[in-house]
């Protein structure tokens, strides 16, 4: 304690004091320090920082607008939005794209194909901050199996969304087409601004075609959210507009009905309403699933059925391009009538062929033994060739071409209908320039049976068929009915046919229900026994040859080179509320595979049991 | 100036003996940092009603904090400060008892042994925070006896005092308090006239030894912590992330700010521990400039108040202590806003009396009690 005694209060007093002052000044300049920091960030560095903060909160989101559903003209619903469940990666929020797939792989299945779209998608230009989907359609126990991995899977979202779903599957897949997933291209031919939300695009069909009408037009919000991109508030929002609910002329009873006429054969059939154009079913099979590819199909799905011997994608009521064969016998029969060429007296011998002077070729009829002496009307009733190749070769190819093309041959005249073909209406500049060869004589004989150079889709022959009922109004074919329960207004059609006497209609479509009715009627065993008169022609056309490369199958190639069977027609006569063209490839005879299988349709549109829309619902998968 | 210069400046004199016995002087409790700190204490509730995310259990459970931490200060304000000085060696044991157990049998907490529990009571105790006075109180001890300034021989001696628990708490590992901890005991050889050319050489050693920390002292987490201070850019998702995030708020917050529970950064979950440590950019964000700039007056003049006490101090002990206590308050006020803004490396240093948190409020309510106590019983001791 001496060292106690030796303390010098005072001194001890004043180095504190003196010690107190540097602590206070020294507080004082840290302080100083801290103000001029605050300072900097707050004052000169504000707008920086606001900037940052802004960006960090706010997110303008793109709201997708629903897409318009698609119904039948009886209210049936051919295409619904059904609410899923999607997986969906985040990149701005996935430190590691390649592990998170890894680990979700481990939870749950999710192939090479998901992963191979999700990486293309991932490469398109959307915003960092948007969702990918990487897997759709999760059931209930993916969803749990990724909650309970929630906490390490960072970015992974499940996202609810709408996906279209065509309820009745393959029934309308070609005349519907299907929605995909939207590609590179297709973003790019749009407005990015009103896809900047949107996954899907129609791909074909009516969804292709009504794209912009169904999509609607995109909303925005502004949303407020956390670091971790989770929106807490929504500060502002311009909601979109759905896209409109379109309803088609179509009848799915019908195209049932043509379906299971078809029987499972290969071929087409196209019915069209005469007095409105509406196109009342159109049917190509087989057909296939279109909601296998609205989320994306898996390749090996998709190659099953891009390599099926049947060809279940092509749409043969569209693209499809056959020789017409007969079936365009009423259409150059009125040619000859208005050119004169031949008249209601004009006849003809058939010994079973026909030879043109100074040419050694006989050009055969289908029947052997001929028909005899035949006029227009029996010509028709029973197809006779040599009529209609003395016909056209007095006609020439000129007045064929110019008539045919009158009824839409050689052009493709469907009002919403992208993909549809043209088919090949021959004349002498058509043959100059595809075959570099003059119009022979020769050529005019084959033309005048629907053979030769002349290909039309069963579109075509429904087309004509219609305008051919309406007696020479043409009516554009047309899906769309109505949009947002509105009808769609007329729409600008063709000029009508019209012929030098009103009665050569009559005539012909006369000759037409011989076909059906008539006791040498082509296809008189299909007339039989209704309780209304329809007008029809047969057709036959042959098959050029065989797809190449074709895996060797005797039955099938034997098969495959059978005539395809033909068949116009529409009912009923004096007021006809149906027009069909049916097509069934190698199916034969015209008479023997095409006809009952419009007859059918025939009934099934003017005397068939009409479902009601719920029953069809409640029927569809 | 001469020390008497200093006598005569001091307030009250006569004065003070004359005066009623008023509720403060009743309650030992000195009135302009009393107010200056309830100012602070209620300023701060509000700030965390916001930063914590409009809780008002939490701001409940701190009020609950403050009352029972005011509480000890009004004890502690009682007690004469010669009780400090003779109870000073025994607490210091007892508190280095308590680190070595907790490094022995510490209880886990986001892993750093940093509790302790005591069995049966089912209390946990943190002997760390317990330093924090423990220290100061013991250098103040040990060198108040000596001839002052301390000699080589002194200076080693508080030199043991304060890095031995400071060493202890690091090994926790603590970094934030075994700083604050250092620091406090620090302050008190400062006071005590330690002289310039030690305090260049300990400067001088520190920069020295700090590669030696670097590779044989520091945890991967905090070597990351400084890599971060560095350029918080460069990992800006992860442990940058709490500093760009926090530089967002300040900044945003510009002159006004946007208003109580207007924050955004805070609100939004972008800036983390936003009613803890990280609270002082709520404030930024909320009251803008002009709401730091508030507190940081209102922190000067609680620590312009201590130094006051301090310097008033009636003895050595008393006056080293104070001082100590007072630089430590503004130590964590300092590393506190200058690691929130960027300036300082990010140690776990709350905000005094505005963080929410209990153990802190305990720590430096009693120190205040401490400081009043110093304040309110000079006259009577000289009696």
């Amino acid at each position: 304690m001496a060292s106690r005694e030796l303390k010098d209060h005072f001194r001890e007093q004043r180095i504190f004091f003196q010690r107190a002052i540097w602590a206070a000044l020294g507080v004082i300049a840290l302080s100083l320090a801290l103000f001029a920091r605050y300072y900097y960030l707050q004052i000169n560095q504000h707008e920086v920082y606001k900037t940052l903060s802004d960006r960090n909160r706010m997110q303008l989101q793109s709201i997708t607008p629903t897409r318009g559903l698609i119904y039948d003209r009886n209210g049936v619903l051919l295409a619904d939005n059904q609410p899923t469940f999607s997986l969906t990666l985040v990149k701005e929020r996935t430190k590691d794209v390649d592990a998170t797939i890894a680990e979700l792989q481990d939870i749950l299945e999710i192939t090479d194909d998901d992963v191979e779209s999700f990486r293309k998608r991932m490469g398109q230009r959307r915003r960092p901050y948007e969702s990918v989907t990487l897997k759709s359609r999760l059931t209930e126990e993916e969803i749990a199996r990724i909650a309970v991995n929630r906490h390490r899977l960072a970015g992974v979202e499940v996202e609810a969304e709408l996906i279209r779903y065509y309820p009745l599957s393959d029934t309308l897949a070609h005349v519907l087409g299907y929605v995909g997933r939207i590609s590179e291209r297709e973003l790019k031919q749009v407005d990015p601004a009103n896809y900047s939300g949107t996954q899907y695009y129609g791909k074909l069909g009516v969804e292709r075609h009504y794209e912009s009408l169904l999509h609607g037009s995109v909303g925005y919000q502004t949303v407020e959210t956390d670091a971790r991109g989770r929106v807490l508030r929504v500060l502002d929002r311009v909601a979109p507009t759905p896209g409109a609910d379109i309803s088609l002329y179509l009848d799915v009873n019908l195209q049932r009905a043509a379906i299971e006429a078809l029987d499972g054969r290969r071929g087409a059939v196209v019915a069209i309403e005469p007095s409105t154009g509406g196109i009342l079913a159109l049917v190509s099979t087989p057909s296939f699933d279109p909601n296998l590819f609205v989320t994306g199909i898996d390749s090996a799905t998709y190659k099953a059925l891009q390599d099926s011997p049947d060809i279940p994608l092509f749409n043969r009521a569209l693209r499809g391009q056959y020789p017409p064969g007969s079936t365009i016998k009423p259409f150059l029969g009125l040619a000859g009538l208005d050119t004169e060429t031949i008249n209601v007296n004009s006849r003809v011998w058939d010994p079973g062929w026909y030879q043109l002077k100074n040419d050694d070729r006989k050009y055969r009829d289908w029947k052997r033994s001929g028909h005899g002496w035949v006029d227009l009307n029996a010509s028709i009733e029973q197809s006779c060739d040599v009529f209609f190749y003395d016909m056209a070769f007095k006609m020439g190819v000129d007045n064929m071409y110019a008539y045919m093309a009158q009824f839409g041959f050689g052009e493709q005249m469907v009002y919403d209908i992208d993909e549809a073909q043209d088919g090949i209406l021959p004349s002498r500049e058509w043959k100059r320039a595809a075959r570099r060869l003059p119009w022979f004589p020769g050529d005019s004989l084959n033309m005048g049976i629907g053979q030769g150079f002349m290909l039309s889709t069963p579109m075509q022959l429904a087309t004509a068929t219609a305008v051919l009922a309406n007696r020479g109004k043409w009516v554009r074919p047309r899906l769309i009915k109505t949009i947002n329960e509105s009808e769609v207004a007329d729409i600008e059609s063709p000029p009508d046919v019209t012929l030098k006497q009103e009665w050569y209609w009559n005539y012909v479509i006369k000759a037409m229900e011989g076909v059906m009715h008539g006791r040498h009627g082509t296809a008189r065993s299909s007339g039989k026994d209704s309780t209304y008169k329809m007008a029809g022609k047969t057709g036959t056309a042959q098959v050029i040859g065989i797809k190449q490369n074709a895996v060797y199958d005797a039955e099938a190639i034997a098969e495959r080179h059978r005539d395809h069977a033909l068949f116009v027609g529409f009912a009923p006569v004096d007021n006809p509320k149906i027009a069909v063209a049916v097509l069934v490839e190698n199916g034969g005879g015209g008479s023997g595979a095409a006809a009952p299988v419009a007859r059918k349709m025939f009934d099934a549109h003017l005397v068939g049991p009409k479902l009601e829309p719920g029953q069809m619902q409640a029927a569809s998968p | 100036m001469k020390s008497s210069d200093f006598v005569r400046q001091l307030p009250g004199g006569e004065a003070h003996f004359s005066r009623p016995r008023t509720l403060a002087s009743i309650l030992h409790i000195d009135v302009p940092l009393f107010t200056l700190l309830l100012t602070l204490v209620l300023g701060g509730l509000f700030v965390l009603y916001s930063g914590s995310e409009k809780s008002m259990s939490d701001v409940a459970r701190q009020g609950i904090h403050f009352a029972v931490a005011s509480s000890l200060m009004l004890i502690l304000a009682r007690f004469d400060p010669q009780v400090f000085r003779r109870w000073a060696p025994w607490v210091f044991f007892l508190g280095l008892a308590g680190l070595v157990a907790v490094l022995v049998f510490g209880s886990d907490a986001k892993g750093a042994q940093r509790w302790l529990k005591i069995p049966g009571v089912g209390v946990r105790v943190q002997p760390s925070e317990f330093m924090k006075l423990a220290v100061p109180m013991m250098v103040a001890w040990y060198l108040s006896d000596r001839i002052l300034p301390p000699s080589f021989k002194h200076i080693i001696g508080a030199l043991i005092i304060i890095f031995v628990p400071a060493a202890l708490i690091a090994k926790q590992p603590d970094l934030g308090t075994a700083i604050l901890i250092a620091a406090s005991g620090v302050f008190v050889l400062l006071f005590a006239g330690l002289g310039l050319r030690w305090i260049l050489g300990c400067l001088a050693g520190v920069a020295a030894l700090a590669p030696a920390m670097w590779f044989f002292v520091m945890h991967d987490y905090q070597k990351q912590r400084v890599l971060t201070f560095l350029d918080p850019e460069s990992d800006p998702l992860r442990t940058g992330w709490n500093i760009i995030q926090s530089k967002t708020a300040i900044g945003s917050g510009g002159f006004g700010g946007k208003g109580w529970l207007e924050g955004t950064q805070s609100h939004l979950d972008f800036l983390p521990e936003s009613h803890t440590d990280f609270i002082i950019a709520v404030l930024a964000e909320e009251f803008g400039y002009i709401g730091v700039a508030c507190i940081l007056t209102l922190y000067m003049m609680i620590i312009g108040r201590g130094l006051y006490i301090a310097a008033n101090g009636q003895d050595t002990f008393s006056r080293l202590l104070a001082g100590s206590l007072i630089m430590t308050f503004f130590v964590y006020v300092f590393v506190n806003m200058g690691m929130v803004s960027g300036i300082l490396p990010v140690v776990g240093v709350p905000l005094p009396l505005v963080s929410y948190g209990g153990t802190s409020v305990l720590t430096l309510m009693a120190s205040f009690g401490i400081l009043m106590s110093i304040h309110t019983h000079k006259k009577m001791l000289s009696r």
